[in-house]
């Protein structure tokens, strides 16, 4: 059972190619980071997804039929990537506004209980703080109790506490066997939640794997120390440096240390450790 | 059924919800009421009640081309449209939704014109007379509803509304709702009966007081609500998958 699936697609806007033959499944359960620096074509996939676009070619499905009718709708939830509340209606307003297109929507309590909304049932949301209209367009893709979302960077420009609050509402539905799509830049909030990982760069899966995969997929190792300025050195793909260190990408670290050591470079504090999703991520993006 | 009636309670809440909104929709109507029909056809019933259903098809065509016209293109410069739009439900209900809240809207902005009519001039009309008036009313508010709509979801906001204002003044005047009937100046009776205006008016006319209806006034009426409608629908649909280019 696919609960979404695009298949080769591509969509223009004019002469514009957002997307190049994107194919994607989405199956009951999953977690999906679906990674890419602005502009390679994250919500335009998503907008596909939802119904929102038709693509240009190829086909796009949604509980086995078109995302564009209405029904294929009722079991999905979206966060679209800017708020944009109606901002003279109130909280359970806009709660109850969505409520009412869903067959089994959850309790308006319930859904403001999670996202840590409770005693805002009355205020207009233009008079919600940032991090409160952000919680409750997360909290609308979970009012008709769904069985796959669409989170279109969620928590982008959040404090880490608003986030923590959001990560836990997202693990919590995914551990009751929801499944989500889930685009971010933070990369950091891909390795907590996602149980595999697509990579879009210029409109094409560039990898789709796990986390783990994902990272030796590039096969690059960081090491770190604290030294003077180094010489040119065979096989180093970036130099860095924060907090007084140097951090050198190399696909063979090993090597590396040889070769510091043979130039009697003064290091000390060596660290070696495999990239971060990050780091992968640039590797990728760049190639 | 229930979700029009949802989409329209929700409509209705946010322009209620600024109230300086729904008294600049019927700041105009009443003021000309006021200004132009109290002082100058006070004492003559026949006039005053002309005047007074002039004054409807005015309110009626300015709340409808505003309302739709700059309401629909600063609703779609939010991510909130779209966002509703992934919504398991058709544009239908939407669309329903907004319509009602709009006749709702129209009416409310005719409240003070029919009781400024009733109290301060001589204008007068059978129980009849009053009904069929306001039938006349939603009849008139379609054409104004589909070209409003279409202004709303061809144009961006601050186009829509020079756009809308461009419209309504030429409508009204050449249409002969700034005048009597058959005073109107002659260039204007000449192209008075091709305008939707004028048509409306007539109804107006017809359903309060003695009037004949002008079978082409009528008949342009019906070709200007049937264009209406389509450039209205051709500007939707052209909406929905261009919006970000």
């Amino acid at each position: 059972m696919t609960l979404a699936r695009a298949v080769d697609v591509t969509r223009r806007y004019g002469r514009e190619l957002a997307l190049a033959g994107v194919s994607l499944d989405i199956k009951p359960g999953e977690l999906i980071g679906l990674l890419g620096p602005n502009g390679a074509g994250k919500s335009t996939l998503v907008n596909l997804l939802v119904g929102l676009r038709r693509p240009s070619s190829g086909t796009v499905t949604l509980f086995g039929g078109d995302p564009r009718d209405p029904a294929r709708r009722q079991h999905i939830g979206l966060t679209p990537q800017e708020t944009g509340l109606p901002a003279t209606l109130r909280v359970g307003e806009c709660v109850d506004y969505v409520a009412a297109h869903f067959d089994n929507p959850l309790e308006r309590g319930e859904v403001l209980t999670r996202f840590g909304l409770d005693g805002l049932v009355k205020r207009q949301t233009g008079g919600l703080s940032g991090g409160q209209k952000r919680r409750l367009s997360v909290a609308l893709a979970f009012v008709g109790r769904p069985r796959l979302v669409f989170l279109d960077e969620p928590t982008t420009g959040l404090d880490v506490e608003v986030r923590h609050v959001l990560w836990e509402a997202i693990r919590a539905f995914h551990a009751e066997g929801g499944a989500v799509l889930l685009t971010s830049h933070n990369l950091e909030e891909v390795e907590a939640l996602a149980t595999r990982v697509v990579v879009l760069g210029a409109g094409r899966v560039l990898a789709d794997d796990t986390v783990p995969a994902i990272r030796g997929l590039v096969g690059v190792h960081r090491v770190s120390m604290a030294s003077t300025p180094l010489p040119r050195l065979r096989g180093v793909v970036s130099t860095s440096e924060s907090d007084g260190r140097l951090h050198l990408l190399t696909p063979d670290p090993d090597q590396l240390v040889r070769d510091l050591v043979t130039a009697t470079v003064p290091f000390r504090d060596l660290e070696i450790r495999p990239t971060t999703l990050e780091e992968a991520f640039l590797q990728l993006t760049a190639a | 059924m229930s979700l029009v009636l949802t989409n329209a309670r929700f409509h209705l809440l946010e322009t209620l919800r600024v109230p300086i909104a729904v008294l600049g929709s019927t700041f105009f109507p009443t003021a000309s009421m006021l200004f132009f029909v109290v002082p100058f056809t006070g004492d003559d019933p026949a006039g005053a009640t002309f005047a007074t259903a002039s004054m409807v098809t005015f309110a009626v065509m300015t709340s409808n081309l505003f309302g739709y016209g700059v309401g629909v293109a600063a609703d779609r410069s939010e991510p909130w449209d779209p966002y509703t739009r992934t919504l398991p439900a058709g544009p239908g209900p939407r669309f329903g939704g907004r319509v009602i809240a709009g006749l709702a809207m129209t009416l409310l902005s005719l409240v003070p014109v029919i009781l400024i009519a009733a109290f301060l001039t001589a204008a007068h009309t059978t129980v009849v007379g009053l009904l069929l008036g306001i039938g006349a009313a939603f009849v008139a508010a379609i054409p104004f509803t589909f070209m409003g709509l279409a202004i709303g979801y061809a144009l961006p906001t601050k186009a829509a509304l020079a756009v809308a204002q461009i419209i309504f003044f030429p409508l009204a005047f050449l249409g002969g709702l700034l005048s009597a009937p058959r005073q109107a100046p002659s260039f204007v009776e000449a192209v008075a009966p091709y305008l939707p205006t004028r048509g409306a008016v007539e109804l107006m006319w017809a359903a309060v007081g003695d009037f004949p209806l002008r079978p082409l006034s009528v008949v342009m009426l019906g070709v200007w609500t049937v264009a209406a409608g389509l450039l209205a629908a051709w500007a939707y649909r052209r909406d929905e998958g261009r919006r970000f280019r």
